[in-house]
Order: C-alpha cells, then sequence, then structure tokens
C-alpha cells in the first residue's frame, strides 16, 4: 500500500490517498467542487467541464485528473464560478427546461447547481429546440429536452447494469442520448430499477408513478444548497444552513 | 416629495405573479405607504398617468400587443423587473416554440380532435392580436434590468427586490428565495 499525501485546495492542506482524483480527495476532506457528469458509483468522464478547477495555474477537470503530491488547486474562486456558471446557463438554453412543471423540479442537481451560483437568468438567447419524448416504456420515460448530455446513464447502463441501453448519436448541436432499439424504449431491455435510471441529475430519464412525491419545501435542494452534505464532512464545519424539515 | 410610481403588467401570463404579487399579505399595507400604483390590472389604470420608477413585467410576448405594452413599459418606466418563469425565458407559453406557429393554429382550430369549426376559419378578426412565430422572453425584446425568479416568485422574493430598490439597496435574495418554480 502507498501512501497518503497531501495537496492544497484554495490555500487549505487536503490529504489524499494514491488512485484518487482530485475531485475524489476533496470530497473525502469536505471541499465541495461543483459537478454535474460525475458521479461517485461511474467512472469519471470529463464531459461537462463544471468541475474545472486550476492546477498549478492550468485548468483541469477535477473529476478526471488525478490528485498528486503538492498539487496547489484552485477551486472556489470568482473566475472559476463566472465559468461554471456560463457552463449551467448555457445548458439552459440549449435545452428546454421547464422548471415549473419539471418532476424533478427541487431535486435536480442542474437547478440546484444555478440556484448555488445564484443563476437570475442566463445571458444567452434560448434555443427552444425541437427534441423528442418516449414514453413507450411501462415503467421509465425519456424526455430530451430536458437532457444534458452528461452521459451517467450511458456508463451506469454500460458499467453497472452490463446493458448498454444508452448511447451518444450525432456530433455538435444534434447530439443526442439514443437507445439500444430500432425507435422505442419500450423494446429495449431496460427496466425501472435499473442504475442508468437513478443517476439522471436532471429530469430527463424518470421513473414513472414517482413524480411530485416530496412536496415543496421537503426537496432534496429546497432549504440546502446542492454540496451541502459534502461541506458538513469537512473537520470542524459548522452545521449545514436552512432548517431541515 | 411625491411617491415613487409603480406599474404592472400581465403579458402572456396566467396572473400567478399577480397573485403572489397579493400575496405579500398586510404588507401591501406598508406598500401603499411606500409607493403609488399606477398603470396595472391592480387598480385598473389602462394607461400611464406619470412617469413610474418600477415596473413589474409577468409573462413573455407572444403576440404583437405584448410587444407594445411592454415596449410602453420600458418607454415609462425607469427600472424593468422581469417577474416570474414566462418573462424570464417564456415559460408555459413557450412551449410551442418547437412547432411552428402553422401546426399550432391547425391544431387548435382546424384538426384537433375536439375541434367543432365548420366554416374551417382560423380566427383572423383584425382586433385580435396578432401572434408572434413564437413567444419571446422579454428581454429579447427590450432591456430589462432585473429579473426575479420563479413560477411564480414567492412573496417574500417581490417584497425583498421591491425594498431593496425603493430604499437603494442591492436585491439580495437569501438561497430560500432563489427557485425556479
Amino acid at each position: 500500500m502507498s501512501e497518503s499525501f497531501t495537496l492544497t485546495i484554495d490555500g487549505v492542506e487536503v490529504t489524499a490517498q494514491p488512485g484518487q482524483s482530485i475531485l475524489q480527495a476533496a470530497d473525502a476532506a469536505g471541499v465541495y467542487i461543483p459537478r454535474l457528469c460525475a458521479h461517485p458509483e461511474l467512472e469519471a468522464f470529463g464531459a461537462c467541464r463544471v468541475c474545472t478547477v486550476k492546477v498549478n495555474g492550468r485548468p483541469q477537470a477535477a473529476c478526471t485528473t488525478p490528485a498528486t503530491k503538492g498539487m496547489i488547486v484552485e477551486n472556489d474562486t470568482p473566475e472559476l464560478n463566472e465559468h461554471r456558471r456560463s457552463l449551467i446557463e448555457m445548458l439552459f438554453v440549449e435545452g428546454n427546461h421547464f422548471c415549473m412543471f419539471c418532476e424533478r423540479s427541487g431535486n435536480c442537481e442542474l437547478q440546484a447547481l444555478a440556484y448555488r451560483l445564484g443563476i437570475d437568468a442566463p445571458r444567452h438567447d434560448y434555443q427552444y429546440p425541437a427534441r423528442t419524448l418516449d414514453g413507450s416504456h411501462p415503467e421509465v420515460f425519456i424526455d430530451r429536452n430536458r437532457c444534458i448530455l452528461c452521459g451517467r446513464c450511458v456508463r451506469a447502463s454500460r458499467d453497472v447494469d452490463g446493458k448498454h441501453v444508452f448511447d451518444f448519436v450525432g456530433r455538435g448541436k444534434g447530439k443526442r442520448i439514443w437507445i439500444d432499439a430500432e425507435s422505442r424504449l419500450a423494446d429495449t431491455p431496460l427496466e425501472g430499477e435499473d442504475k442508468a435510471v437513478e443517476v439522471c441529475p436532471v429530469g430527463a430519464i424518470l421513473r414513472k408513478g414517482a413524480a411530485y412525491a416530496a412536496p415543496i419545501g421537503r426537496r432534496l435542494y429546497d432549504h440546502d444548497p446542492i454540496g451541502a452534505d459534502i461541506e458538513a464532512k469537512r473537520v470542524g464545519a459548522p452545521a449545514a444552513k436552512g432548517g431541515k424539515s | 416629495m411625491s411617491k415613487p410610481r409603480v406599474a404592472t403588467a400581465s403579458l402572456a401570463g396566467c396572473f400567478g405573479c399577480h397573485m403572489s404579487i397579493l400575496d405579500i399579505d398586510d404588507r401591501i399595507l406598508q406598500l401603499i405607504e411606500l409607493v403609488e400604483f399606477d398603470k396595472s390590472p391592480i387598480d385598473d389604470y389602462k394607461g400611464f398617468t406619470q412617469r413610474c420608477a418600477i415596473g413589474l413585467i409577468e409573462g413573455g410576448c407572444c403576440n404583437a400587443e405584448n410587444v407594445h405594452v411592454l415596449q410602453d413599459f420600458r418607454k415609462n418606466c425607469d427600472i424593468l423587473i422581469a417577474l416570474g418563469e414566462c418573462a424570464i425565458c417564456g415559460g408555459i407559453p413557450a412551449m410551442r416554440n418547437t412547432i411552428p406557429l402553422r401546426e399550432c393554429l391547425a391544431e387548435a382550430y382546424l384538426d384537433g380532435p375536439t375541434v367543432h369549426n365548420p366554416s374551417r376559419r382560423i380566427p383572423d378578426d383584425p382586433e385580435i392580436p396578432r401572434l408572434l412565430n413564437r413567444v419571446y422572453p422579454c428581454h429579447e425584446v427590450v432591456k430589462m434590468d432585473y429579473y426575479l425568479q420563479g413560477c411564480p416568485p414567492p412573496a417574500d422574493a417581490i417584497w425583498a427586490a421591491l425594498t431593496a430598490l425603493l430604499t437603494n439597496r442591492p436585491i439580495q435574495l437569501p438561497y430560500e428565495l432563489l427557485k425556479y418554480d
């Protein structure tokens, strides 16, 4: 077993284990680095770039960059948060994100990041792309209006479920998540309990019959910002803000 | 000194944001101490009587009349606030933005399963404002100064924003008042 080592994130010394990414080391130390495509149970992918930090002055995705001894990492800086704000804003205008009726609202990681970063309105024009919805499956639907192409479902279906139901097709603006059947989600081996369904950070892949289970005020991000659970692990951290009800 | 004037309008909205203004409850008594309402559905003034300090805009622009009203507000108000999701991103009405207008009208007046329209005519009376090709968020039509998110924005957020503007403080909403739903 090799030894643990230290790096600094925003001037604070953090202990890391060999093999950990910067993101994993930060999580373990109670330092929250915003992220969308990264998921603790899935292989790092580096698609969304929201977790971009500066490593010894150079921008790097924290989820795919291994932590190394003596690294100087900048994370919570005005410059990086401004970049993150831009990325989130672009994701909002690129799709059709109607939070007011979305079943994921309040539990959505995209929305929660926008709240945490204090986005009051996107600075870009909305694209209103024509996207498709597939409700053919008895347990699950996929609404591509809300898809942010994070690839979590692709990785979860391939690596955890062992099914490879989802994958990317197309390029650039035309890129989208497609399925391993001619046209209908119902014709795939997907099941409601699959990891691929659980890991969607937005309302693109959702289990049917489970909508609006928690009332407003008792949803995941109603009182505490996303990342508050990680920050609460920090030694000597104050209790999370806001009342848990 | 006379009180600052506040005007409000509901464009392509559902009046939910106006309900949220009323939802400030008895603080509305404090509000009328602070401001005078001008053109607004609240007092039913149809036109501007004087220049206004603040204009609250609910809803985006789905027809020519919305554009006209919004431009009128921009001319007559020092500060314009986009109130709620529809004003900011088009909201529910903007769901038609992915479908060509001709198809929307055909579904509504000609081909829909419950349509009874023997004349096969899509309403075209000159009194009816012309629909735009799509629904436009307010900031794509005129310059907007502030955005209050929510569907509707919480009454506390409206109150916090108005009192901040009226007392020359920056608008700073606590985490729980920035919501998109």
